[in-house]
């Protein structure tokens, strides 16, 4: 099957690779929403979507009545509910802009999943893993900020070119407060990439690396960098909160004093492109947390996946370690999810002031100081 | 395939650079800039300088033309008719215009370059290392100097942006 594969020409193959892309994240982010949904509900000590039901999964016993409390027709009926309700285009509006927006933001966020790396398979006649992805760059980090920060784009264009006072407002907000954090978030990981690439070795900075780097098994070399790094970790995280887009970080919509910020004017199918948009960049941006900081595809600290395939002999498997490391791949991203979804349900949402005085008067100096201490460290210790 | 992309690229940063210069809406014209920026980026990576391309992005498409759309919106220029064209512009303007012509024909009837020797050309801008390293050695008088340059800048946006004096406090 595999040379089959590789037998194809290239172009068919990128095709392809891209259709995967979409038919994962597509259906993640959707149901991202229904989870969303129901961790809500579960903060509050609610029981949450649980009534929509097809007649006649409702005639089976227990399982029916099960899927039913579980709330996953919602999604469905939700979806459909989108996809077949009037378009309102309001005659205010630029059309042109109005219309491409809610696009825009999507490329972005599939557009950088192609250079995460998302699992490893085992190379029995290398005797080592190999990262899989979809297109290993040498550059990976700088290409996922690069393309990364092209997403502000939609969410500017969207309060614009609805062109009322509201949405305009958010956009505003969304713009300076995007390009506020990026900062801070681009000095977080630098430490990462000063470690990984020690004197002598051929500079790197791809992400897969980077897994590599905390795929040993000795002190060093098996420990998360999350563990190695808690500052880098905590500066990016909270950067990545704010890059999404996510409470207490989401100025651009704030409803509580902007009644919807940039998407006020939108509705039906390109309202929901909006929330497609922004739970895939809430997994490319968990994804990439998980690369840099938590291990990517190992198991657990100093327990790489391959390991797992010495204690299992899977050596001769490479397709089930594959899928051994994309599962606990996507388990890591899936938690990453549930903790955006928890602070959501958590914290309040800070006053535009403050978000501004935590991106620029703390973080800030934060990442800064946290930059030249790695300096030294590394320079002490190598 | 290549040469279709090639194409394809060119196109946009052409297009997109007329467009900035055509457009009279000041938002219109950063995006076209925007798409001028994309299509270099794009010449860029089939020229295998993938960080370089990265950083055009990052830098400018990202930050620089994001900046000029919040400051077009804030300030509120949305096209109108400017002021008109004095005598001096009008004179220099197509002065320029016959310079451009002119290279043109020059460009246009010369003989073609030899072309160049790829083993003398190291691939600065497609190595990680190889580009740190010149940065560090060969240019690194232009980069303390363009350092310099943006922290003067900066310090002189913080001056400006500065009220003259401390309000009286009530």
């Amino acid at each position: 099957m595999a040379d089959f594969y590789f037998s194809l020409p290239p172009l068919l193959r990128g095709f392809l690779q891209g259709l995967a892309v979409v038919l994962v994240i597509f259906p993640i982010a959707g149901a991202s929403s229904l989870a969303e949904r129901k961790v809500s509900a579960w903060i509050q000590g609610r029981p949450g979507p649980n009534r929509a039901i097809v007649p006649w999964f409702a005639a089976i016993p227990f399982l029916g009545r099960f899927l039913q409390r579980l709330g996953l027709f919602h999604l469905a009926a939700d979806g459909g509910k989108l996809l077949l309700k009037e378009e309102p285009l309001p005659g205010h509006v630029h059309k042109f802009y109005y219309t491409i927006a809610p696009w825009l933001g999507l490329i972005p966020a599939f557009t950088t999943i192609t250079v995460v790396p998302f699992g490893a398979y085992w190379d029995s006649a290398m005797q080592t893993m190999h990262p899989l992805v979809l297109a290993n760059v040498d550059i990976g980090i700088l290409a996922v900020f690069a393309i990364g920060s092209l997403g502000v784009y939609s969410v500017i264009l969207a309060g614009w070119s609805s062109n009322s006072k509201y949405p305009f407002i958010g956009s505003i907000r969304a713009s300076t407060q995007l390009s506020s954090y990026e900062i801070s978030m681009t000095l977080a990981v630098l430490p990462v990439f000063m470690w990984i690439n020690s004197p002598g070795s051929d500079g790197s900075l791809s992400l897969a690396r980077v897994v590599e780097f905390q795929s040993g098994t000795h002190f060093l070399g098996g420990l998360w960098f999350v563990f190695l790094m808690p500052l880098s970790a905590l500066i990016f995280l909270i950067a990545l909160f704010a890059e999404t887009n996510r409470l207490p970080f989401d100025m651009p919509e704030s409803e509580a004093d902007l009644v919807g910020g940039f998407h006020t004017e939108y509705g039906a199918f390109k309202w929901s492109l909006f929330f497609v948009a922004e739970y895939a960049h809430m997994i490319v941006g968990s994804a990439v947390f998980v690369v840099l900081f938590l291990g990517g595809w190992n198991p657990l600290p100093w327990v790489p996946v391959a390991s797992l395939v010495h204690w299992f002999h899977l050596e001769n498997l490479p397709f089930v370690v594959g899928l051994v490391s994309i599962a606990i791949f996507l388990a890591k991203v899936i938690f990453m999810i549930f903790f955006f979804m928890w602070v959501r349900w958590t914290l309040p949402r800070f006053r535009y002031d403050q978000v501004m005085r935590i991106g620029w008067r703390r973080l800030l100096p934060l990442a800064i100081a946290n930059l030249i201490f790695y300096i030294i460290a590394i320079a002490l210790l190598t | 395939m290549s040469d279709l992309l090639f194409f394809a690229f060119t196109a946009l940063t052409a297009g997109g650079a007329l467009g900035v210069v055509l457009n009279k809406n000041a938002v219109h014209a950063a995006f076209c800039l925007l798409l001028s920026l994309l299509g270099t980026a794009g010449l860029f990576v089939l020229l295998n300088a993938y960080l370089l391309a990265a950083l055009l992005i990052l830098v400018y498409a990202g930050a620089v033309v994001a900046l000029f759309v919040f400051v077009v919106m804030l300030i509120g220029m949305q096209g109108g008719t400017g002021k008109p064209t004095g005598r001096l512009a009008t004179v220099g303007a197509f002065l320029a215009f016959i310079a451009l012509l002119a290279g043109a024909f020059v460009t246009l009837t010369r003989e073609p370059l030899p072309p160049p020797v790829l083993a003398n050309m190291p691939p600065v801008g497609a190595e990680l290392k190889l580009y740190a390293y010149q940065l560090f050695t060969t240019y690194l008088l232009p980069v303390e100097v363009s350092g310099f340059l943006l922290l003067v800048a900066m310090i002189g946006v913080i001056v400006l942006a500065k009220k003259d004096k401390p309000e009286a406090k009530a």
